[in-house]
């Protein structure tokens, strides 16, 4: 038998992003001060009350601690060697896509989002971030017949400050986190979307994040908010160009969801995880949260995740509305030596309410995967339910798969369970997928597949079909 | 059915392989050609769970000499999905649960993955839909088995009746059936070698590695072989089956004995 048959292999498919575009971009030089928030906040001509933000935020900031609780290693970040703002060089953003730089196009296109008018994609609306500078928004017209407001972050501070100013920082306040801290005061932009009252978006939206340069630090805001009764479902993706060095990046999401409003954010994260031997890739350090604010109100978290050297991210949410529903569906993949610590937190604090964990974790290679959740039952929450199930398979054997949940309840009258499993793809198995045919890698992509259909029934359908091919990419000579 | 003309489809000589350090098959030398049905018979540790495990490819054990010709070509080089699409066939003893996979998909990609091989079309799921419940006949088996996990929960008869089922999808020219008796009840059997015997045609061929007499009550072998000590010691026709049956075991081992003093 020929050594390509093995499990070993199949992760270490070559990255087909990892190509640098190159164009000519606007940086500051590196280091972070007071004086750098200042710049940033002027070159994009922010109001005041922004400025105060960010200025709160970088001392907030000063005063907190690098966390290390999660289970990852990595050396000492220094963050006066970074770069915290570089933009493509073009100043306004173009009101028509004929106008934008034809390489930024075409670095889109290579990446499988064409924005032109003839090929985007038909009923996904796509916010396109280059270096944390949205370049590009399609379907803003028709959105905007419908009272949606989808534009990047920067341009909502412009047109829309009153909601920017009602919303930003109250479901991540700036003093959460040290990262959270770092992104509200040097945070570049990201995308903004709003779905007034009563309003089913009429489609799917979506962000797809580029990181291009190499010595730039990406600190993105995305902001989401449905008001009464108003529904949206909302994609990102994310993909990087391949450097030896590490790039960080932070990014704040908020979700904000009134009374009887919905909101389905997905995630297919493929940032460059670094080589075989760890060197390189992205250092995804994010703080996502939802807010259920309003009675019967419903956040769904669903997320693949593949790429990234490390990743640090607990997408939660606050159940605060009475019957209000939060919900968590996770595919991480983790290969070679790439380190996950992600999970969920979901804070019940009004009554009846309720919150589905699914979270799939998939080790192989020299990688660390670790589900970490919480589950908080505060004293109001009168009959509030829980039910998480934990899943991990190991590929190979020198993968690591670990589980912390954390379950606190202050309320007797509420119920919590918790499943979790481990297993292996076995020699056996994958031989008598072979011995009926079925190729080494279709085997365990079949297998993968299998094993995390749960959370890609979540997936919008125009990308479970992809994020399943992303999955058996990343596992691409895995198996051994 | 024995008919000298027949092609030979599989022809192995002087076979050794081992697993870890440990040498199982110590030249072992068989000639299957279209038509027939052979057994191989011989008490634990014989290598003849062995001998079907090398035969498909498994990856745990290292040929170490001699040669296998399937159909003229050199089995040995080739993976083994490659071994099923042509047509070699192996019915587990153990078929292993995998979870979340349906076993209908698993189906529907292994009978494609070898029409594929053939020249023969694609089946999209609604074409396939409809061969698989009418091969279901075969085994007599419920089309609830379908929805499931490949394996995943059944029972050991079950099982075996979804490794029959396979076979009679693949449409195999040489099916291996390691054990395929054990665990069955007298029922269960009846259905398991009815199906085998159902899918046997002058154009394929089957080797039943086996233990007992039972499963070669139901279905007549044209030659048993015995095994013993990773050799087939002896070759006759299935009254060899019932000397067995008679004697035990115990005239086996002492010929081994005699032939590794030699």
């Amino acid at each position: 038998m020929s050594s390509s048959t093995s499990v070993g292999d199949l992760v270490s498919q070559p990255y087909k992003y990892g190509f640098v575009t190159d164009i000519e971009t606007d940086k500051i030089d590196k280091g972070l001060s007071e004086d750098v928030v200042r710049l940033i906040s002027s070159k994009k001509g922010e109001p005041q009350f922004l400025l105060d933000f960010r200025l709160r935020a970088y001392q907030q900031w000063l005063r907190m601690e690098e966390p290390n609780w999660a289970a990852v290693g990595h050396p000492v970040i220094d963050y006066q060697e970074m770069i915290y703002y570089a933009a493509p060089r073009q100043q306004e953003k173009k009101a028509s896509l004929d106008e934008v730089d034809p390489k930024l196009l075409e670095t889109f296109d290579k990446l499988g989002i064409p924005l032109s008018e003839q090929k985007r994609l038909s009923n996904v609306a796509v916010d396109a971030v280059f270096d944390s500078v949205s370049i590009a928004t399609t379907y803003r017209e028709k959105l905007a017949e419908h009272g949606v407001i989808f534009c990047s972050i920067s341009e909502a501070v412009k047109d829309h400050p009153e909601l920017i100013e009602r919303y930003l920082g109250t479901v991540v306040p700036s003093k959460d986190n040290f990262f959270a801290a770092l992104n509200s005061a040097v945070f570049s932009d990201g995308s903004f979307v709003f779905i007034p009252k009563g309003v089913d978006c009429p489609m799917e939206l979506s962000t797809y994040f580029r990181i291009n340069s190499g010595d730039t630090g990406q600190f993105e805001r995305t902001l989401i908010v449905a008001e009464e009764g108003a529904s949206v479902s909302y994609l990102e993706g994310c993909t990087a160009p391949m450097f030896d060095t590490n790039q960080l990046h932070a990014a704040v999401v908020e979700l904000v969801a009134l009374d009887d409003a919905s909101i389905k954010y997905s995630t297919v994260q493929n940032w460059y995880a670094g080589d075989e031997n760890g060197v390189g890739g992205i250092y995804n350090f994010v703080t996502k949260r939802g807010h259920c604010r309003g009675d019967r109100s419903h956040i769904s978290w669903t997320q693949v995740e593949t790429g990234s050297a490390i990743t640090w991210k607990y997408p939660s949410c606050v159940l605060q509305g009475a019957h209000s529903v939060g919900e968590f569906y996770s595919v991480a993949l983790t290969n070679n030596r790439q380190q996950a610590d992600t999970g969920t937190k979901m804070i019940h604090v009004g009554p009846h309410t309720r919150s589905t964990i699914v979270s799939k974790g998939i080790s192989a290679g020299h990688s660390s995967n670790s589900y970490r959740g919480l589950v908080q039952i505060g004293p109001k929450a009168r009959g509030a339910r829980n039910y998480s199930q934990c899943d991990s398979m190991l590929i190979g054997d020198q993968a690591a798969a670990n589980t912390y949940p954390y379950i606190r309840s202050q309320q007797p009258e509420a119920s919590v369970e918790h499943e979790a499993s481990t297993c292996r793809i076995s020699a056996d198995q994958l031989f008598y997928l072979q011995s009926r045919g079925i190729g080494f890698e279709e085997a365990v992509s079949m297998m993968v597949s299998g094993f995390c259909r749960d959370v890609f029934n979540q997936l919008p359908m125009e990308f479970a079909a992809e994020a399943d091919k992303l999955l058996a990419l990343k596992l691409e000579g895995s198996v051994g | 059915m024995i008919r000298p003309e027949a092609d030979t489809l599989l022809e192995i000589v002087d076979l050794q392989a081992r697993v870890e350090d440990k040498p199982i098959l110590k030249g072992v030398n068989l000639t299957i050609k279209a038509g027939e049905i052979h057994a191989v018979m011989g008490r634990n540790g014989s290598g003849k769970s062995t001998l079907s495990k090398v035969l498909a490819g498994h990856p745990a054990y290292t040929v170490t000499g001699g040669s296998v010709r399937y159909r003229g070509a050199d089995l040995l080089d080739l993976e083994p999905e490659q071994r099923a699409r042509l047509g070699l066939f192996l019915g587990f003893q153990y078929p292993v649960e995998i979870p979340g996979v349906s076993n209908l998909e698993f189906l529907r990609v292994s009978t494609n993955a070898r029409r594929m091989e053939k020249g023969e079309e694609e089946l999209d799921t609604f074409a396939f839909e409809d061969l698989v419940r009418e091969r279901l006949q075969v085994v007599q088996m419920d089309p609830a088995f379908l929805e499931r996990s490949v394996n995943e929960g059944f029972s050991g008869g079950e099982k075996k009746r979804n490794e029959i089922l396979q076979m009679a999808l693949l449409d195999p020219l040489v099916a291996i059936l390691d054990e395929t008796d054990s665990g069955l009840d007298i029922d269960a059997l009846r259905i398991v070698a009815g199906g085998v015997n159902h899918l046997a045609s002058p154009d394929n061929a089957t080797l039943l590695i086996t233990h007992y007499q039972r499963l070669l009550d139901v279905i007549t072998p044209d030659y048993v072989h015995v095994m013993a000590g990773g050799r087939i010691l002896r070759t006759g026709g299935k009254e060899l089956a019932l000397e067995l049956e008679d004697r035990g075991y115990d005239w086996v081992d002492q010929e081994l004995a005699v032939l590794e003093v030699a």
